[in-house]
């Protein structure tokens, strides 16, 4: 019996099995029970997108913290919790706001366990919401989730499923390295999978062929993968078969998945919702110029947003966000690409 | 004004004049050998400030932890660092307390409760309050001490880190040692109250200022504060006035210092100096132990930098290790 639920309610029972799993699991952030202090309700909100409501009247006010305004003071007590015993898994609303705490990812979290030689361990989660579509504008729409790749000694997931937020965010928390679990916005209601009633990990560094294919292999990640299959519905009506992979973790990124499928394939399209300088699509692209350049039959496209803040106009935002006529349009051009004969 | 030291015992005494005598002979050794080029990379040196390290940290149990500054050969030593572990670290042996990896700013040992120096200044308030976080949530009576400069007492970091301490009543402790200088920059110009001990009340938390120079006056203000924090009444705000007899790093000029300043410092504000007169003058200890103790120091101290000169140093293999590494 197939059991569809949204992302949402998938990463609502991964919260509720680890909070009841291990005492050590803590969960802080801005309003993630909400109304800590105020006349009214103790569980208003239950994050800015109701993800952790319920769990503070659950396992109380220690484990599940409201807290002010802070994300240098919130991500700092979850890493400095981290390192002396506890798993917390800190909540920063959106990837935006990292600007105002990023010392405490990048040169502290990030580092503890190389700086110290192997003698510490970092078992901080950090939730945080991507990506454009909600009209919400320059500093609540980007996905910089590339910002965090660069860094070594952090580990990035990127859902695209119910099925896979759920066991990722098990792994996450159960992993001793800091994790940024990057939740694209748009995906909590319209990810929708079979997804087991009971706990279960899927591991980082290993991608999911989404969809399997012959002619064109597509790498994509979070809402792109949804934007990629409905690309590959229409191309294979005009006869061009696409595989389509999701690495979901891009540290560790799983290497062999994708330079097979290019193996098989020898065309590839990356399309990434990050702005395009420096971003995974262009690492991708590189990886398989490096080590799968005698595949190739073609050159690799990225399709990636202009490189421009995420502007507010609906007519703007929707022609930011790469769609499925573009990626098509990708997909195209490498499957009836010839050398010598231009596109 | 009762003598405040008659509260320690004569081997407690010992113990703090052994320690703090160990910081400061370490820090001149490393001095010594930084002038002679045997160590690689850039040193910031503790001398003339350790009767805050030991002051506060002599409270404090193997539950509790520090977290330092990119000053911190002195809290690493009064945490119970080994000491030839950190020399090793200095020089960049493997054998070194984090292996080479770290060097003199990010030294730690986690299983002493020292979570590490720290190089980002105002790095360290954010994590004592996860290490407060910690203790709270595992009932395990621990508390947390953030040592932090007077640069570091002006990051927005520290005030969000002051603000979340007092919220969740955090029973950790945050002690600004205040040696008059932000690398050049004068804390008289840079801290806009005049004193950092002001900013106390403004985050709702107990604030005292003490002579830095004085062991024993360090001593009790953190006891009372570590003490406070650990029956869950919260944390409290020390600002030890103090000073460093060297730069900010070995190599600094000090043409920003006042003429005579550091002279006058080591031969009227020398901490162990005071330390000793103090306990002579009250007949609690005799100069003999104390000269003993000298001695002895200076004797291991000496044997530390020989075998840190010797120690295996680290094989490439060892680049790639200890992280995730996928390219």
């Amino acid at each position: 019996m197939a059991r569809i639920i949204t992302m949402r309610q998938a990463l609502q029972e991964a919260f509720l099995h680890l909070m009841e799993e291990d005492p050590r699991v803590i969960m802080l952030g801005e309003d993630i029970a909400g109304g800590e202090g105020s006349p009214g309700s103790q569980d208003a909100w239950g994050g800015d997108m109701g993800l952790t409501k319920g769990l503070q009247p659950r396992f109380g006010k220690s484990r599940v913290m409201d807290t002010p305004i802070s994300e240098s003071a919130i991500i700092g007590t979850a890493v400095g919790a981290a390192t002396c015993g506890l798993r917390p898994i800190a909540e920063l609303m959106f990837v935006d706001f990292m600007g105002v705490c990023f010392d405490q990812i990048m040169n502290q979290a990030a580092k503890f366990r190389y700086m110290f030689g192997g003698r510490a361990e970092t078992p901080v989660v950090i939730r945080t919401q991507i990506g454009a579509g909600y009209r919400g504008a320059a500093q609540h729409s980007q996905c910089l989730y590339p910002l965090f790749t660069h860094i070594p000694g952090i580990k990035c997931v990127i859902p695209s499923s119910a099925y896979d937020a759920k066991g990722l965010m098990i792994e996450a928390v159960h992993d001793n390295d800091p994790v940024i679990f990057f939740e694209h916005k748009f995906l909590y209601d319209s990810a929708r999978d079979d997804v087991p009633e009971e706990a279960y990990t899927i591991p980082f560094g290993e991608a999911s062929i989404v969809r399997e294919g012959g002619d064109v292999t597509i790498v994509a990640l979070a809402r792109m993968v949804h934007v990629a299959r409905e690309a590959a519905s229409v191309l294979e009506r005009e006869g061009i078969s696409c595989e389509i992979i999701d690495p979901r973790t891009i540290s560790p990124l799983d290497e062999d998945t994708i330079l097979e499928s290019v193996a098989k394939t020898g065309r590839l399209v990356v399309v990434d919702e990050a702005y395009p300088r420096c971003n995974v699509g262009k690492d991708i692209a590189a990886l398989v110029a490096q080590q799968g350049f005698a595949d190739l039959r073609a050159p690799v496209e990225v399709v990636s947003p202009p490189h421009t803040p995420v502007p507010f106009a609906p007519e703007l935002e929707d022609a930011f966000i790469p769609d499925a006529a573009k990626v098509a349009d990708a997909v195209r051009r490498v499957a009836g690409w010839q050398r010598g004969g231009g596109k | 004004m009762p003598d405040s030291s008659i509260k320690l015992t004569p081997d407690q005494l010992l113990g703090a004049y052994r320690t703090m005598r160990e910081i400061r002979e370490f820090e001149e050794s490393v001095h010594a050998e930084f002038e002679k080029g045997h160590l690689p990379g850039f040193v910031h040196l503790y001398a003339g400030s350790e009767a805050s390290a030991v002051g506060v940290c002599s409270h404090l149990t193997p539950v509790d932890k520090i977290i330092s500054t990119h000053r911190g050969h002195g809290h690493c030593i009064a945490k119970g660092c080994d000491i030839g572990g950190m020399w090793k670290e200095i020089i960049g042996s493997s054998e070194g307390i984090c292996r080479g990896k770290g060097g003199s700013m990010h030294i730690a040992d986690l299983s002493k409760g020292m979570l590490g120096a720290n190089a980002i200044v105002g790095g360290g308030p954010p994590l004592i309050c996860g290490a407060g976080m910690a203790a709270k949530v595992l009932g395990n009576g621990g508390v947390g001490v953030a040592f932090t400069g007077d640069g570091g007492s002006n990051q927005g970091t520290t005030f969000e880190s002051l603000n979340f301490a007092a919220i969740f009543k955090l029973p950790v402790v945050f002690v600004f040692e205040n040696n008059g200088y932000a690398e050049t920059t004068a804390a008289s110009w840079s801290v806009s109250c005049g004193d950092i001990v002001n900013r106390a009340p403004a985050f709702g938390m107990p604030g005292v200022q003490v002579d830095g120079f004085d062991f024993f006056a360090v001593h009790a203000a953190a006891g009372e504060a570590i003490a406070r924090a650990r029956a869950g009444g919260g944390p409290t705000l020390i600002e030890v006035k103090l000073a460093r007899f060297y730069g900010h790093h070995e190599g600094d000029n000090q043409s920003y210092r006042g003429e005579g300043e550091v002279e006058r410092l080591r031969s009227e504000q020398d901490c162990l100096n005071i330390f000793r007169d103090r306990v002579l003058q009250a007949g609690l200890l005799d100069a003999g132990r104390l000269d003993e103790i000298d001695r002895d120091v200076v004797e291991k101290m000496k044997t530390h930098v020989e075998q840190a000169k010797a120690a295996p140093r680290p094989t490439p293999d060892m680049l790639t290790t200890d992280v995730y590494v996928s390219y």
